[in-house]
């Protein structure tokens, strides 16, 4: 556990020095409150601006968890760090954790600088339904994001080049899980893949606390299948891990 | 604990498949490593020398996890690597050269607390443990500097930092010195010979044959994935027992005199180092035959600086190995 603790705390210091990720994350936010306003301006249903600057925060979440586990072990490949973690005598999941529950937190930020700057620019107004529903919402949202990212970098151990993989998730994932439309709108052969991914259930809690409904269902699913996520997560890290080291794709030569 | 050996390896290979191009993809296969028996003992400094690509890293690799053998055994403290992984895994460092390897935008103090708990060294001993390294390494008053500031030096000291920071058993040194300083370089072998002396096992692969030289009990030599040779320094520069070497400083040699000095009677090998304008070149021959003035004479119209005579160095005697392999 301390060792979970010391890990996330070093990996998310380590990315909130990098000038790259601080101007995307200073930036991504105001863009999406932007273009959550603007979609729903136009749309003329005002009272739906809060309910969608949420969906855009999380959008900023999973883009974050999504692309801090992959970039963030491809970075490490880079750096040469994979390796040396890897060889520390613990299971993999104890050292890549840290990882992506260090990116899901950088994503609860550009969440909530999204409310802040639809708020300071548009004047979106922050009444929430349930404060503090909203916040264990977020909460429940981040952690089963950050056990989804580990199932993602398992596989991102694994293959060299990680990021060609991360790209093309990025937006069905925003639609599935009805981050930015409602999923009663998607063609029904998309029901049961949303129904699968916790970022559906995480965003659902979220969107519950804010305009009102049953939260507490939903962060249980979502957390229930977060931590199914991080079982298969870890179980896969141990099989990849040894695939890396006969593959030899550890390092980058 | 189980075996007297160290690190025991039978028969190790390792073959690299690569894969080139998406569409059509054209596999190729490299046999980096092609079967490599070693023993070493406990607190023995074993050195293993070679050319660029000789294998060495691999054979590292391999011994500490990170790769898994294509085909033989290797045993750490009497654990197989392939099967006894975290065993292994909790009584060796790894430290290699160059720069990488370490979170740049952390501070030296943080990348050795983040490792020190990742490697299971217990909370209570973690402050005290650091803080030793650091005074070891000589980095004590920069450590709250981020990683991103430190010289090329004082990387490659805090990645030793942090490869002693568990205290292992056996310690993998790939090429440590690169980029290091001569004052630091002296440092590092006082405090990698302390080390051994003190009963831990190392092993290291360096480019610098007088490190090599002053520091190993052992000392293989491989190329092209196999030992071609393997004993103490004194063993191994008796390869050029009963060799004279001539060494010449030139300017702007043609090819066709150096095919030449290779030509002539009792050379055996002629080896040419370039060093700015200046090329040195070393002309090993049989101790009897005086052939100075035949490589003079080969020599004629080149601009020619300081010409001596010697003893053959392990240098020598590892130019010998490596050209007869
Ligand atoms: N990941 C890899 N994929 C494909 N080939 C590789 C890989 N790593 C090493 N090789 C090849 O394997 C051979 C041995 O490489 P290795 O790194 O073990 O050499 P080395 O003895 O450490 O050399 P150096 O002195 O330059 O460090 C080389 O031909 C190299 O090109
Ligand atoms: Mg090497």
């Amino acid at each position: 556990m301390r060792t979970l603790l010391i890990g996330t705390l070093m990996h998310a210091k380590h990315m909130s020095r990098s000038p790259f990720e601080v101007s995307l994350a200073l930036v991504i936010p105001v863009v999406q409150a932007t273009m959550a306003v603007h979609l729903f301006r136009a749309g003329q249903e005002p009272h739906r601006l809060l309910e969608a600057a949420v969906g855009a925060g999380l959008m900023g979440v999973w883009s974050s968890v999504l692309f801090g586990s992959g970039g963030a072990i491809q970075n490490q490949r880079w750096q040469g760090t994979l390796e040396m973690i890897i060889m520390a005598p613990r299971r993999p999941v104890t050292v890549l954790l840290p990882i992506t529950a260090a990116t899901a937190i950088t994503g609860t930020y550009a969440m909530l600088a999204t409310l802040l700057w639809g708020r300071l620019l548009y004047g979106i107004p922050l009444d929430l339904a349930r404060p503090y529903a909203f916040l264990a919402a977020t909460l429940a949202c981040v952690a089963g994001l950050g056990m989804f990212g580990l199932l993602l970098a398992s596989t991102f151990v694994l293959l060299r080049n990680a990021n060609a993989l991360a790209n093309p998730l990025e937006y069905p994932i925003w639609l599935l899980s009805g981050m930015l439309v409602p999923i009663s709108v998607l063609p029904s052969w998309t029901v049961p893949i949303a129904a699968v991914l916790p970022t559906t259930w995480g965003a659902r809690a979220v969107r519950e606390a804010t305009v009102g409904g049953p939260v507490w269902p939903s962060i249980g699913i979502c957390l229930a299948i977060g931590t199914g996520c991080l079982l298969l997560g870890a179980y896969c890290l141990t099989s990849f891990e040894r695939r890396a080291r006969a593959a030899a794709t550890l390092a980058l030569s | 604990m189980g075996s007297e050996y160290a690190i025991e390896a039978e028969g190790l290979r390792r073959t690299y498949r690569t894969r080139t191009g998406w569409l059509k993809p054209r596999r190729s296969e490299v046999e980096a490593v092609r079967g490599i028996d070693l023993t070493v003992r406990r607190g023995e400094l074993f050195g293993l020398l070679g050319p660029n690509g000789a294998g060495k890293t691999t054979t590292i690799k391999m011994l500490n996890t990170l790769l898994i053998p294509t085909a033989g055994t290797a045993r750490i403290c009497g654990f197989d690597v392939v099967t006894r992984t975290r065993e292994v895994r909790r009584r060796i460092g790894y430290v290699f050269g160059g720069d990488r390897g370490l979170y740049d935008r952390l501070s030296g103090l943080d990348n050795l607390r983040y490792f020190a708990e990742l490697y299971g060294v217990p909370p209570h001993q973690q402050k005290s443990a650091i803080a030793e390294l650091l005074d070891l390494v000589g980095l004590t008053g920069r450590e709250h500097e981020r990683v991103e500031g430190y010289s090329r030096g004082m990387r490659q000291r805090l990645h030793i930092a942090r490869g002693l920071l568990h205290d292992p058993d056996v310690l993998f040194l790939d090429e440590p010195s690169i980029g290091v300083d001569p004052v630091a370089a002296r440092e590092l072998r006082r405090t990698v010979g302390n080390l051994a002396a003190n009963g831990t096992t190392v092993l290291l692969t360096t480019h610098y044959m007088a490190e090599a030289d002053e520091l190993c009990d052992r000392i293989a030599v491989i190329a092209d994935g196999r030992l071609q040779a393997l004993g103490t320094p004194a063993e191994l520069r008796s390869h050029a027992d009963g060799r004279r070497v001539v060494e010449v400083e030139a300017y702007g040699v043609p090819d066709s005199a150096i095919a030449a000095l290779r030509g002539l009677p009792g050379v055996r090998e002629t080896a040419v180092e370039e060093r700015g304008t200046l090329q040195l070149l070393t002309v090993q021959s049989d101790a009897h035959l005086d052939v100075q003035g035949d490589v003079l004479r080969e020599l004629a119209g080149v601009r020619l600086g300081r010409v001596a005579s010697r003893e053959p160095t392990l240098e020598d005697a590892y130019v010998a190995i490596v050209n007869a392999a």
